[in-house]
């Protein structure tokens, strides 16, 4: 392997990007693909269900063998709220592989007895995200009801077009909602990304059902279609 | 710490922009029940010293081996351990499975 490709591999690496080192494996030749090249690239057909599924694999193309080694960002999950619905759906996700995080300014419910073992951050969304941005590999589920803590995050997962956006509420909370995002500028096929309501339709009533549902509708998102913005660039 | 392959992968530049000579093995297929997963990486250097793994340690021993003499040819191997291969028993992939394990020095 050249020295170069590897620097360049981990430098999408720290960027939170994907990529796919393509090693041929009678002769070793190597080069690079970065997600964003991957469409309109010679092996696209391959490499796209590669990035997809996130796993490193042998594949054949004309009639010979190429080993791919796919790096892709661990999914980020951000919890707004750190009520009822997120302690079950943080160990949930925990299990599923995704890495939680929930936020939630009110120190009463974002408390350590209540979420024992995820990362809890008793802070506003809008400083928290600000610090630690969302990408396309990034879900998040609104699970407040409450404008002012769950909007300003909202608003910035639907800039960086996180592959999941689910936000709790009934039809009307969410209409108003998308009142009030239209007024902040964004397009109708925007907002048509918002999972709501929440989680896939299984008749979920408690808690810990709702997360499940939630978590369905999730990992749906991440593996049965391409990511939006991939859509977008092919 | 070194608990993703990406980090191993780190350390692998960070070795060989220090001048130490490097091989990088990488788990490339597996047929049974193989510990490590395909894309499983082994950073080896030119003095024996490795990080990552790419089995539960049964075959990690064959595999600094053969990249010493990858690290001082530079041509890639294709290394096979499996328990239909007399050097698997004595490498021990006890596991039962087989695993295909490419090696190839970092430039």
């Amino acid at each position: 392997m050249r020295l170069d490709l590897l620097a360049a591999l981990n430098a999408e690496r720290a960027a939170r990007r994907a990529c796919v080192l393509i090693t041929e494996l009678g002769g070793g030749v190597q080069r690079l693909v970065k997600a964003e090249d991957v469409p309109g690239d010679l092996m696209e057909a391959a490499l796209e269900p590669a990035l997809r599924s996130g796993k490193s694999g042998t594949v054949e193309f004309d009639g010979k063998s190429y080993f791919l080694t796919v790096q892709v960002p661990a999914v980020r999950l951000v919890l707004i709220g750190a009520v009822h619905i997120s302690q079950a759906l943080a160990p949930i996700a925990k299990l599923c592989g995704l890495d939680p995080v929930i936020v939630d300014p009110r120190t009463a419910f974002a408390s350590p007895e209540r979420f024992p073992d995820v990362e809890l951050i008793a802070e506003w969304p809008d400083a928290v995200l600000d610090r630690a941005p969302l990408d396309r590999y990034s879900a998040i589920a609104l699970l407040t009801h409450d404008p002012k803590i769950d909007d300003p995050a909202l608003e910035r997962a639907l800039k960086a077009e996180c592959f999941y956006i689910g936000a709790l509420g009934s039809r009307k909370t969410h209409g108003r909602r998308l009142e009030r995002m239209r007024a902040k500028g964004f397009s109708e096929a925007a907002l048509a990304r918002i999972h709501a309501p929440i989680g896939l339709d299984i008749g979920a009533v408690s808690p810990a059902e709702i997360a499940v549902s939630i978590a369905g509708e999730m990992i749906r998102a991440l593996r049965q279609k391409p990511l939006r913005s991939e859509e977008k660039a092919a | 710490m070194l608990s993703t392959e990406q980090d191993i992968l780190a350390a692998a530049e960070d070795w060989r922009s220090k001048g130490r000579d490097v091989a990088i093995a990488t788990v490339v297929e597996t047929w049974g029940s193989a510990p490590r997963p395909v894309g499983s990486h082994l950073v080896i250097d030119a003095e024996g010293n490795f990080l990552g793994s790419v089995s539960g340690g049964c075959v990690e021993g064959e595999v600094v081996t053969e990249a010493l003499d990858v690290i001082a040819a530079g041509a890639p191997k294709m290394l096979e351990f499996g328990v239909a291969d007399e050097t698997a028993w004595k490498a021990g992939l006890s596991c039962g499975g087989r695993i295909k394990v490419y090696v190839e020095r970092l430039d």
